[in-house]
């Protein structure tokens, strides 16, 4: 049995430990929104945050993450309402949206760092993560708008 | 028209949508409870269906079933928004369900229940309204019955229906009546200037569950007691197991059983990284088949033999092109050659079965329900009418999920263990065993008369077909191998598109545009070198040739002045490339740098008449996602094959463009009050033409050859 926190919860989870996240999180704990793309951090569907940090989860073994905070997709936020999810929203970012669990945690990791990035740090934050739909256009302006959203809360 | 369910499939569809709910995969929008996508009873409620695409609840709740499925073109709120606009009610309000098995399902272009071609709206256009219209006409009947009144005093809006006295009954009030009401022969229809959902950019209704990892997508679906399952399949493409020793696989953690099927090796457990570490396991000694000494140079060369041995069949010609090109004054002989191409979708193949005794539940993300449901029923040793099909989210279709070859094995696997299984494949499956965008080798004449007139083209095509395999038998020419050719836009006295067939022992299938991007590869770039050799600007030239056809020329005029064509920064340079398929116009013009041999894309703008849009920001994005599907094929896009195995294997050697390569890209939409034309596939063709003749443009130097990377761009 190993130990591990999703989304500020600990969970109790009966997996070898060389068993990637990916599979822990979908197969054992049912979180299917962390998606399986490449199984060789090649692509970032599967980008879920590690003591905040944007991490593949998809070569990352269990045994590696006990102790540490993992948030996934379905812990963003409960209701859409981080800004990266409400600009995804209302720039209608997804078309078949298979990547797009990965772009957002990604997009989310890069504007805590970083709350106002420039295209060239949204190139060098984003480039891990594979769209084939092309969304990439509509990413990069909804992770501007993200920012403004941000901007926009802490002024307040 | 047909609205209700043919009565051969009549149980099959009172077992699944019809009154009184069954099992229907629902898929939930925001505001509504429930978790987006997920397989679940609507059993509780009572239903009331209306017609084939239409079900309202007495809770008033409205649900659409959507029958085409969902893979990023935006089906899943076009069509409701067709519906939506002929009921009178909000979209917001709207349910949707995606469609099980049926007739009534059944595309009439595509020959089956089936979302391909990029006809989903066209087709739609009518049927959907017209249904949605009926069902209108139908509530108020029922409601005007209960009040003894006559329908001419009864209106319906926002999900009621209204009377002159102006007392209301809400649709769900008289839906269960409504459904019971002759279906009326004649409904009249909305005008474009009565729309007041239809052309506007409405926020997607699949969104939400795509923000906030909810969606449901093949790889998502679990089923209570569900086992997962790993396939081994032969390396070299075609081959069998020989000697399989699964021993060691066997006794490790979690595995439940090792399977041999048609398609290879099935280890079965508990969960997938147990089934793939065991798979890993597993020693097979492969049969290699008959492709053990294919490669893709023997394949290039077995198409251009081909091409020079015979004429090919007339898909379409004009005049007498062998005269024509006998006579003229001047000749341009040149090929043109297209490689096999992966479809790359981002959620790999995979399917869950759950296979009873009398029965068998497939949950899939497919593009083809009927040849899922023939492939499982097949698989299981059941009837198809004992298969029901859910569709799921398609994480990615662009042509791959037309194929059915990942179902067998799931459903094999999930017989054998009697539970449900999930058999995924991982991304290395999906990428050597994809069913490949066949290769082509493109011939292309023209020649030019004594006045210097472009008296003569001729295109022939040789490539495997698709449809042989797909839907045969394929009487003549392979309508799927001579799109855009086959509407050759350009005025010329003498023209004839032929197409030899020659297949290269792999299967092939379509994929996102089929034969749209060879064809307009061809066509657009020997267009531009004719351009060239009459001395004429590559617009000029086109425009010329247009005369006759004001819809095109529109389409290149708008393309020039956004382009702003002939004015390029210092440096830079432009190539343009016009298409006409899937009844939309469209333009490209790419703008280009090359620095030592070094391609740089700085720009590529696209103009697109496409008739009436649903839903404009939807075709923006689906031209936006054109291009770039178009950018990695024409940049990059090559599968190899050695002795008969392929040689890519993930994203590390099948490069796909990433965000931080995507130039600017700018889209441009003409207003037009022509029928609907398909947006989700147009886009993709026109990129490797365009970008090639800047190219040309740059340096002087033709590029007849895809993928771009392979070739050299050093001045001429």
């Amino acid at each position: 049995m190993a130990s591990i926190t999703v989304n500020e919860q600990i969970l109790e989870v009966d997996a070898a430990g060389d068993t990637p996240l990916l599979w822990v999180l979908r197969d054992h704990l049912a979180m299917t929104g962390t998606k399986f793309g490449c199984g060789m951090a090649l692509c970032g569907a599967c980008t879920v945050h590690i003591d905040g940090i944007a991490t593949r989860s998809c070569v990352l073994p269990l045994s590696a993450v006990e102790g540490r905070s993992i948030t996934t997709i379905e812990g963003l936020s409960k209701d859409r309402s981080h800004a990266v999810q409400r600009a995804w929203l209302e720039i209608d970012v997804p078309q078949c949206g298979y990547c797009q669990s990965g772009q957002i945690m990604s997009a989310a990791a890069l504007l805590k760092n970083n709350p106002r990035p420039s295209d060239s740090d949204i190139d060098a934050a984003m480039s891990g993560n594979i769209c084939r739909c092309g969304t990439y256009p509509r990413i990069r302006k909804a992770i501007h708008r993200a920012a403004d959203l941000l901007a926009a809360n802490s002024s307040k | 028209m047909t609205n209700v369910p043919d009565l051969k499939r009549r149980d099959f569809l009172n077992a699944t949508v019809a009154v009184g709910g069954g099992l229907m995969l629902a898929l939930t929008l925001p505001g509504h409870a429930g978790k987006a996508g997920r397989a679940s009873s609507a059993a509780a409620k009572a239903n009331s269906q209306i017609n084939a695409w239409l079900k309202i609840g007495a809770d008033n709740s409205i649900t659409i079933i959507v029958d085409r499925s969902e893979m990023g073109q935006g089906v899943y709120t076009a069509l409701p928004m067709l519906m939506a606009e002929e009921l009178g009610v909000d979209l917001g309000r709207i349910q949707l369900a995606a469609a099980p098995v049926g007739e009534a399902y059944v595309s009439p272009g595509n020959g089956g229940q089936i979302t391909g071609t990029s006809n989903s709206v066209q087709e739609s256009w009518e049927k959907l309204r017209t249904a949605a219209a009926q069902a209108r006409v139908m509530l108020t009947a029922a409601a005007a019955k209960r009040w003894q009144v006559s329908p001419s005093q009864c209106r319906a809006a926002n999900g009621m229906i209204i009377h002159a006295s102006g007392k209301m009954l809400s649709y769900g009030q008289v839906a269960d009546a409504a459904a019971k009401e002759a279906v009326p022969k004649d409904v009249k229809l909305k005008t474009k200037a009565e729309f007041q959902i239809i052309g506007k950019s409405l926020a997607r209704l699949d969104s939400p569950g795509k923000v906030d990892g909810t969606a449901e997508f093949g790889l998502d679906v679990q089923l209570p007691g569900m086992l997962y399952a790993a396939l081994a399949q032969s390396p070299t493409l075609g081959g069998k197991v020989k000697v399989l020793d699964s021993a060691a696989a066997e006794k490790m953690a979690g595995v439940r059983r090792v399977l041999s099927t048609d398609d290879g090796v099935v280890v079965i457990a508990d969960h997938f990284w147990q089934a793939l570490r065991a798979r890993n396991a597993l020693t097979i000694t492969w049969d290699s088949g008959p492709n053990a000494h294919l490669d893709n140079a023997s394949i290039s060369a077995l198409l251009k033999k081909t091409a020079a041995a015979v004429d090919g069949l007339v898909a379409s010609a004009e005049g007498d092109v062998a005269a024509a090109l006998k006579a003229a004054k001047r000749t341009l002989h040149v090929g043109y050659e297209l490689p096999l191409l992966a479809h790359a979708t981002m959620e790999p193949m995979n399917c869950t079965a759950d296979v009873k005794a009398n029965g068998c539940d497939l949950y899939v993300g497919t593009q083809v329900q009927q040849m899922s449901q023939a492939a499982a029923a097949a698989a299981a040793g059941l009837a198809p009418s004992q298969v029901r099909v859910f569709t799921t989210l398609l994480g990615g279709g662009f042509g791959r999920r037309l194929e059915v070859d990942f179902i067998p094995a799931a459903v094999q696997a999930s017989k054998a263990v009697d539970a449900p299984v999930k058999l995924i494949w991982t991304r290395e499956d999906d990428m050597t065993h994809d069913i490949y965008r066949p290769p082509a080798y493109e011939e292309t004449s023209g020649g030019f008369d004594a006045a210097g007139k472009l008296s003569a083209f001729k295109l022939h095509i040789t490539s495997p077909s698709i449809t042989a395999r797909w839907a045969p038998p394929v009487k003549g020419v392979d309508d799927s191998v001579v799109e855009y050719a086959i509407n050759f836009p350009y005025d010329v006295p003498n023209v004839a598109i032929t197409y030899s067939r020659q297949e290269i022992g792999i299967d092939v299938g379509y994929m996102r545009s089929v034969s749209h991007s060879p064809n307009c590869f061809a066509i657009e770039s020997f267009i531009d070198e004719l351009a060239a050799a009459s001395g004429k600007n590559p617009y000029d030239f086109r425009m010329d040739l247009l005369h006759k056809k004001p819809r095109h020329q529109r389409v290149l005029q708008a393309i020039a002045q956004r382009a702003e064509w002939g004015r390029a920064p210092a440096g830079r340079f432009q190539g343009l490339a016009f298409m006409e398929g899937y009844t939309t116009h469209l333009a490209q013009v790419a703008e280009i740098s090359v620095d030592s041999g070094e391609l740089k894309l700085h720009r590529i703008v696209c103009v697109v008449d496409c008739g009436q849009m649903i839903n404009p920001k939807i075709v923006e994005s689906q031209i936006e996602s054109g291009i770039i599907f178009g950018l990695t094929a024409a940049l990059w896009g090559e599968v190899t094959i050695a002795g008969g195995k392929v040689q890519q294997t993930n994203f590390n050697n099948y490069r796909v463009l990433r965000g931080n390569e995507v130039p600017i890209i700018e889209v441009y939409l003409l207003e037009s009050d022509e029928l609907p034309g398909g947006i989700g596939e147009a886009a993709v063709a026109l990129v490797a033409p365009a970008i090639c003749n800047a190219i040309f443009s740059a340096t002087a130097k033709r590029i007849r050859t895809l993928p771009i990377g392979t070739q050299n761009l050093a001045r001429i």
